[in-house]
């Protein structure tokens, strides 16, 4: 078992013939992924990677029965591209890109409530369900199956995590990537209430940062709904107010979000935060 | 990216909002001609990208001419919060009788855009918002059909404005939308929202505005962009974001180069977490991207050396998809192009890592020194800073 994507998923790749949209479908391809074609409007018909590209989402879905796509379009284009899959109604849209403005994902995200879809990102590494499917650009080696669900609005913090948990032995049911801008289509919240419904998942890896107040709302949920033990880092606990630290959305805004204030709320709820990614792996064998 | 006081002004008039008819002085002779050119009674208006100017003396009203370029030639040059004020606005005085607080921000938690006023104009809002939150009215906008008439209705009775000023109100609360949603900002504010006598009416004026433009969406609006004002802004950060790197300055000692932005900050709290006690502590935040590819390194690289304060530099990769030994062979390409004695750090894990430590500890630079863990990486960088001292 694991959550959001198996070996069941059927996944068609927006922006395939792009630099980085072929690259990752090839590794996505490689990890095992059931990767059924991909679409790019003018270049209907022809073939990238052995897979069929389509002009439109649509006519992808139609042909291939498609469930989850996944988006490497430029910023510029990426709130279309995902509202182009939500028109499709596809039932998972994973949205890699970096830089939407966030107007767009403001809009994006009002036709996304009305919608039976879910969206994960955008600005996110994606899934990763080890050795089923790999939807995203994680590295794929890093993970193993096991008990661990881990969600993470950071990439590289992830892979640290994931491979220090991997290194001693413990496995994952599945990676999840939120990603790193103020608004997005998954929320912790979401997730962690899946990872409590999915009977294979023991524990949780929860990775957060600064700015907003996602973990906050986590650490409630937490409370009142997880049976399951929650190990988290936050990071950013030097980062100075009202400076944007990479990801759009890491912002300490006045005196909301700092990291401080969310590692005491977690702590407060029972959480065990690690002081630093490698001690990750120790609190979860605890 | 913020607007000076001056700029948000100025785009708030493109919307139809009544602001006054002030200009922007670069030296006192400069505000001496506008001041007279005004006439009456003037405002000097300090303009830098920081809060707190009138606490600060950066604002100051003067009667005549004479004592605008007095009060010009104290607030230029002027050091507000670490800002160097190095432009002035004079505005024409005001008859003021009430201030209002108006804004339209976005509402991360509620995922749409915020319009908010208070009765409470003039002071900091996050006071009011501490002290009285009851006097703020706040009314969360649909992205999709954009602020209702009887959305601005409900905000003028929240905050018991007056019927005769709700014309003027409507007027200006759509204008303010109107230029948050055209601008790409992510706050557009006015405070205070005046109400001035002018020739015998009572009328509405944005005395004051602050506008912030989300960096996402700069990229179609080249006539904000080129409002940029760089003078206040480190040399480094600016050329950071020339070579597309994510940077920001602090003032620690040791240079961090990171890829990912999670892991960047991770790595700045891990040489503070070791650090702190002797004072020492990261001298910067610096996401060199997800490949940290030969040229990305070495631009990281000058930025960080350019930092005076540097006396260790710290290197943390994840090779994701990227094999450590290329990235390896990249920072040592680097290191030949950006040649430096300072002590380096190199900590390299996932793919390939021992090839790339390998490669790390082959090219025999006597500065460099591999480290397997951050909390090691981190721990031999401080040690290296107090070495140095």
């Amino acid at each position: 078992m694991a959550i959001l994507v198996d070996k069941n998923t059927k996944l068609v790749v927006q922006g395939i013939t792009g630099k980085q949209g072929r690259f990752h479908a090839q590794q996505m391809i490689e990890y095992g992924t059931n990767v059924v074609g991909g679409v790019r409007a003018g270049k209907g018909g022809e073939w990238v990677l052995g897979k069929p590209v389509f002009d439109t989402v649509k006519a992808a879905r139609e042909a291939t029965g498609a469930n989850c796509s996944i988006i490497y379009v430029p910023a510029e284009g990426a709130a279309d591209a995902i509202l182009e899959a939500l028109d499709a109604e596809i039932e998972l849209i994973v949205c890699i890109t970096e830089g939407i403005p966030i107007q767009d994902m403001m809009k994006v995200r009002a036709i996304l409530d009305t919608s039976n879809s879910r969206l994960v990102g955008a600005n996110c590494p994606g899934l990763l369900t080890p050795g089923q499917a790999k939807v995203g650009i994680m590295p794929g080696y890093i993970a193993t199956p096991g008990p661990i669900g881990v969600v993470s609005k950071s990439g590289t913090l992830t892979y640290e995590a994931v491979y220090a948990l991997t290194q001693r032995g413990i496995g994952q049911t599945t990676c999840v990537g939120i990603g790193g801008d103020p608004i997005n289509g998954t929320s912790f919240l979401d997730v962690l209430q899946m990872f409590e419904e999915d009977p294979n998942t023991e524990k949780v890896v929860l990775i957060g940062e600064i700015g907003g107040t996602d973990e906050q709302k986590a650490a409630d949920f937490i409370d009142k709904h997880m049976t399951k033990p929650v190990v988290a880092f936050i990071a950013g606990q030097r980062a100075p107010a009202g400076k944007t630290m990479g990801h759009a959305g890491a912002l300490v805004e006045g005196n909301v979000g700092t990291a401080a204030e969310k590692i005491e709320k977690l702590k407060s709820v029972g959480v065990k935060v690690a002081a630093y990614p490698e001690q990750i792996p120790d609190l979860i064998m605890q | 990216m913020n607007l000076h006081e001056y700029q948000a002004k100025l785009r708030f008039a493109e919307f139809g909002i009544p602001v006054p008819r002030g200009k922007v002085a670069f030296n006192a002779n400069e505000a001496y001609e506008i001041a007279k050119e005004l006439g009456g009674v003037t405002v000097v208006k300090a303009q830098v990208h920081s809060g707190g100017r009138g606490k600060a003396g950066g604002v100051k009203v003067a009667k005549t001419p004479d004592e605008a370029r007095e009060h010009a030639s104290k607030i230029l040059g002027m050091d507000i919060k670490g800002h160097t004020v190095n432009k002035v606005l004079i505005d024409p005085g005001a008859n003021i009788k009430g201030e209002i607080y108006l804004a339209v921000t976005n509402d991360r938690a509620a995922r749409k855009p915020l319009i908010m006023a208070s009765s409470e104009g003039g002071m900091d809002i996050e006071e009011v918002n501490r002290t009285a939150p009851e006097k703020i009215k706040r009314i969360h906008i649909n992205p999709l059909i954009g602020l209702r008439s009887y959305q601005i209705t409900e905000l003028a009775s929240g905050i018991n404005l007056p019927h005769d000023l709700w014309k003027q109100f409507e007027k200006i609360a759509l204008g303010l939308y109107e230029c948050y949603a055209a601008s790409d900002a992510t706050l557009c504010e006015i405070n205070p929202l005046a109400v001035v006598e002018e020739y015998g009416q009572t009328i509405l004026k944005a005395l004051d505005g602050k506008m912030t433009i989300d960096g996402n969406g700069l990229g179609r609006h080249p006539e904000l962009e080129a409002l940029r004002d760089t003078s206040e802004e480190p040399q480094e950060e600016i050329t950071a974001r020339e070579s597309d790197l994510s940077y920001v300055k602090l003032d620690g000692q040791i240079g961090c180069m990171v890829n990912g932005a999670g892991l960047a900050m991770a790595t700045m709290d891990m040489t503070a977490h070791f650090g702190e006690q002797y004072g020492i502590g990261p001298a910067n935040f610096l996401d060199v991207g997800g490949g940290a590819d030969p040229e990305q390194v070495a631009a990281a690289l000058r930025i960080i050396l350019s930092d005076k304060n540097v006396k260790t530099i710290l290197i943390n990769i994840f090779g994701g998809i990227t094999r450590c030994d290329d990235v390896a062979r990249g920072i040592i390409t680097a290191m030949n192009e950006v040649p430096t004695q300072l002590p380096i750090i190199v900590r390299l894990i996932g793919t390939n890592q021992e090839e790339g430590l390998a490669i790390i500890n082959s090219a025999n630079l006597t500065n460099m020194t591999g480290a397997k863990t951050l909390y090691e990486a981190a721990q031999k960088a401080v040690e290296a800073v107090r070495g140095a001292k």
